[in-house]
């Protein structure tokens, strides 16, 4: 099997891009998140369609949120996916791997050709991430409710090798009806992971219905902030207000950020559809999708 | 006969003091915990029947308790070894094993994480308190898991070197961690090898392969045998996961037979491998077998009143020994 190395050309690209966000004004970040998110979106379309499978409403909801976090928030190094020191991003809601790949190969952690591979035999690209095969990846996930206690994990190490190092998890708010994200975000307070930011994609639909028809969440913000995060509740996919609410805690707290989105963001038939959970698109409707997200 | 006190168990006549082997646990880890600022242990509720009270007193920062919430605490263990620390986590073996079964398989197996679960008062240490409190179907659930290696010590010294041997051996582990006391018999110098039974006694009538606290009552067998004409090999089950499929396959051919015997339930555990061996062999190498291991709910007992329910004695294995020899 191979083994995912690095890209040069797309590293010096996130480079790149890392520098001009780095310099940019509030008006030029966002205008160059959102490109890079399009961008993502188009290639999630095109993976989705190619593997006739995926989870395209989630990797729609969450890719903003991701791509600001590899863009422009996380200290890492994509030529050195292990380095001691830096952030950890883990992807709870490991179904929506059609986006972290796409992030990681835009962001040089391998080879974009390899996106094509995704679901395919054999393929380092399962349909839930493998970080003994994809570099960039912290822990392999896919039932859910696993992300946010080992982040926990990861967090407290950071306070113990005093690493300076954040860690960021993104979970499905459909994934919050898990039991064990509720004891992780105990203990996430009780020891005062203010180096941790959980992000729940509060797009409000799960695999069978809409979240609050299901195991209802709200009020969503007072049960986190009454487990002892400091709540913060943006539009998911506001890049401005996304990179306010990545910033570190203000409070000794855990961050919690609910990041109100929309399922199958950025395409008109997919948007807030609860059957586009993991429904493959037509080849016409590819056509249509790549047409609005051009 | 070989009739087991609270302080003593008899072999052979002589009466042998018995240890609980989380003493040699905790003073390990501490042991070891001073020069290497890695290890840390992560634990549910349990520092005091993890026996973590010296570790915490020492190293306060390094002892994680998450409280009453396992599910948490081995995803925890994942993250620490994420960030390049050495977690045990420690928790009762039904506990940890049963309500973190997801997170021993994605997280820390198939994650690959050196995470070491340390099951502690596994098999029915517990006695009274009853099957809730029981781990004795840890072995069938944990030995289906890819690279998780499943770790069962005899004694102190095998729980010294086990302890020390994890932390050096960069994967996932499931440690066992004895409370019901035993005596000390695998012998000093003895080497520790990752996949291999260590041959307590030689024999070649037949071949006793005894896991963890089952291993001093197979070599109080060994004594009953004696007196019988029997010559019996006792292979010390130190590992099941990985198998030493070898020791097996030369047991088979140079003995007439072979009863295992485990503290656990005979679905999946010890014996269940060694069938998934012999099975596989021709003619007269398969040779017969007999699984000695619990097989449904304990009812309300002491643990060794347990262990002569569920015919956990050298009196049963001998008895076992002669079945098999009688059908060879």
């Amino acid at each position: 099997m191979t083994v995912l190395a690095a890209n040069p050309v797309d590293v010096a690209a996130w480079g790149e891009l890392r520098s001009q966000l780095n310099t940019a004004d509030s008006n030029r970040k966002a205008e160059l998140l959102a490109n890079q998110a399009r961008l993502a979106r188009r290639q999630i379309i095109q993976m989705i369609d190619g593997a006739g499978q995926g989870h395209i409403g989630g990797d729609f909801s969450v890719i903003d949120v991701m791509t600001t976090l590899f863009s422009a928030v996380l200290n890492i190094d994509p030529a050195n996916p292990t380095m001691d020191n830096r952030d950890r991003f883990i992807l709870s809601k490991g179904h929506c791997s059609a986006a972290l790949y796409t992030t990681l190969a835009f962001n040089g952690f391998f080879d974009r050709a390899e996106l094509s591979t995704f679901m395919a035999p054999y393929s380092a690209l399962n349909g839930h991430p493998n970080r003994n095969k994809v570099p960039g990846v912290e822990t392999n996930t896919g039932p859910l409710g696993h992300g946010l206690p080992v982040g926990v994990g990861t967090a407290i190490a950071a306070k113990l090798k005093k690493t300076g190092a954040r860690t960021f998890v993104i979970l499905g708010d459909g994934e919050m009806q898990e039991g064990s994200n509720w004891e992780a975000l105990m203990s996430a307070a009780h020891f005062k992971l203010d180096n941790l930011t959980a992000i729940v994609d509060r797009n409000r639909l799960q695999q069978g219905a809409r979240t609050e028809d299901t195991n209802g969440l709200d009020p969503l913000d007072e049960k986190l902030a009454a487990f002892g995060l400091e709540v913060r509740e943006i539009d998911g996919h506001d890049f401005v207000a996304l990179l306010k609410a990545l910033e570190p805690s203000t409070t000794g707290k855990p961050v919690a950020i609910i990041a109100n989105t929309k399922k199958g963001k950025g395409v008109s038939f997919i948007e807030d559809r609860v059957e586009w959970h993991h429904k493959v698109p037509s080849k016409d409707q590819v056509v249509q999708a790549l047409e609005e997200l051009s | 006969m070989s009739a087991p006190t609270a302080n003593s168990y008899l072999i052979d006549g002589v009466e042998l003091p018995v240890f609980d082997n989380r003493v040699a646990f905790a003073n390990t880890l501490i042991e070891l915990a001073r020069t290497d600022e890695r290890i840390v242990a992560v634990c549910n509720d349990s520092v005091g029947s993890s026996n973590l009270g010296g570790f915490r007193e020492e190293f306060p920062d390094r002892l994680i308790n998450v409280g009453i919430a396992e599910q948490n605490m081995v995803g925890v263990g994942a993250g620490l070894a994420n960030a390049g620390m050495i977690p045990f986590v420690c928790a009762a073996g039904p506990f940890l094993s049963g309500r973190a079964t997801e997170q021993v398989k994605a997280d820390v197996a198939y994650s690959y994480f050196p995470v070491i679960l340390c099951a502690m008062s596994p098999g029915m240490a517990y006695g009274e308190l009853g099957p809730t409190h029981h781990s004795v179907e840890d072995l069938s659930w944990m030995r289906a898991l890819p690279n998780l290696d499943i770790v069962m010590p005899a004694d102190e010294l095998q729980t010294q070197q086990a302890v020390r041997w994890a932390v050096d051996a960069g994967r996932p582990v499931y440690l066992r961690v004895g409370r019901h006391k035993v005596p000390n018999l695998v012998a000093d110098g003895t080497p520790f090898t990752r996949g291999a039974f260590v041959e307590m006694t030689s024999g070649n009538d037949v071949t006793i392969i005894a896991a963890g606290s089952m291993v001093s009552r197979a070599i109080a067998a060994v004594s009953i045998l004696k007196q019988q004409g029997v010559s019996a090999r006792v292979l010390n089950a130190t590992f099941i996961a990985p198998l030493d499929v070898e020791a097996i396959k030369k047991a088979a051919k140079e003995t007439r037979g072979i009863v295992t015997v485990e503290e656990a339930n005979v679905a999946g555990g010890l014996g269940a491998a060694v069938a998934s061996v012999l099975g596989t062999l021709e003619g007269a190498s398969r040779v017969p077998l007999r699984i000695v291991g619990t097989d449904d709910w304990s009812p309300t007992l002491s643990t060794d009143a347990l262990y002569t329910h569920f015919g956990l004695t050298a009196e049963n294995i001998a008895q076992q020994v002669n079945e098999v020899l009688a059908r060879d």
